[in-house]
C-alpha cells in the first residue's frame, strides 16, 4: 500500500520533469541553455520514472531492471551531453549574446568567444 | 498511466520540433538523443502497463546505443577519429 503511493509519487514527479525539460528544449535561446536545461531535467525525470516502475513491480524481473536502467541513465547521459557541449563549442558554435563568461576558451590560453562576437 | 504516457509522448513531439527545426547539428544531435531517452522512459511505462516484463530489456539497450551514436557525433564534432 505505501509503496504503491510513493511509486505513484515518484511517477507524477518523474514525467513532470521530464516534461519541463522538453519544455526547456524548445524555448531556451541558445544550444548551451537547451543542453544544461534538456539533460538535468530529463535525467532526474527518467530515474524517478524508474524508481516509481521499481516501487510499483516490486522485487521482480522487471523492478531489478528497472534500476539497472536507471543507474544506466543516471551514469550515461550527462556524460553525453559533456562531450556533445565540449565537441560543439570546438566546433564553432556560437554563444547567445547575453552570455556573461566563457572559462573554457580563456583557460585553453586563446581569446574570448564572446568578445570577438561583439 | 496511460496519461503518463501521453504526456510523456507529448514530450516526444517537443524534441521533434527541436530536432527539425535546429539551427545547428549539435541542436538535433541532442534532441535525438533525449527523444531516445524519452523512449526509454515510456517503454518502462508500456511494460508497467500491459504488464509485458519482456519491454524493459528493449529500454536499456535503447539507451545503450542512443550513448554510443551521441558520443561517436562528439568525437567527429571534435575533430578527432573514433579510436583516439
Amino acid at each position: 500500500m505505501i509503496s504503491s503511493v510513493l511509486g505513484w509519487i515518484s511517477l507524477c514527479i518523474g514525467v513532470g520533469f521530464t516534461l519541463l525539460g522538453c519544455l526547456g528544449l524548445v524555448r531556451f535561446p541558445d544550444l548551451y541553455n537547451r543542453m544544461q536545461a534538456a539533460t538535468k531535467c530529463v535525467t532526474l525525470g527518467t530515474c524517478g520514472i524508474m524508481l516509481g516502475v521499481f516501487l510499483l513491480s516490486g522485487w521482480g524481473a522487471l523492478g531489478v531492471k528497472a534500476l539497472l536502467c536507471a543507474l544506466f541513465v543516471l551514469i550515461t547521459v550527462p556524460v553525453a551531453a559533456h562531450a556533445l557541449a565540449r565537441g560543439s563549442l570546438i566546433f564553432g558554435v556560437k554563444l547567445w549574446k547575453g552570455t556573461v563568461k566563457d572559462q573554457f576558451t580563456t583557460d585553453k590560453g586563446g581569446p574570448s568567444i564572446i568578445e570577438e562576437q561583439k | 498511466m496511460t496519461i503518463l504516457i501521453v504526456l510523456l509522448s507529448l514530450g516526444a513531439f517537443f524534441c521533434l520540433y527541436r530536432a527539425l527545426k535546429g539551427p545547428s547539428i549539435p541542436d538535433r544531435a541532442i534532441a535525438v538523443d533525449i527523444m531516445s531517452v524519452l523512449f526509454t522512459s515510456i517503454t518502462a511505462l508500456m511494460a508497467l502497463r500491459y504488464k509485458l516484463a519482456y519491454l524493459i530489456d528493449l529500454s536499456i539497450a535503447l539507451a545503450i546505443i542512443s550513448f554510443v551514436g551521441t558520443l561517436a557525433l562528439a568525437k567527429y564534432l571534435e575533430g578527432r577519429s573514433l579510436d583516439d
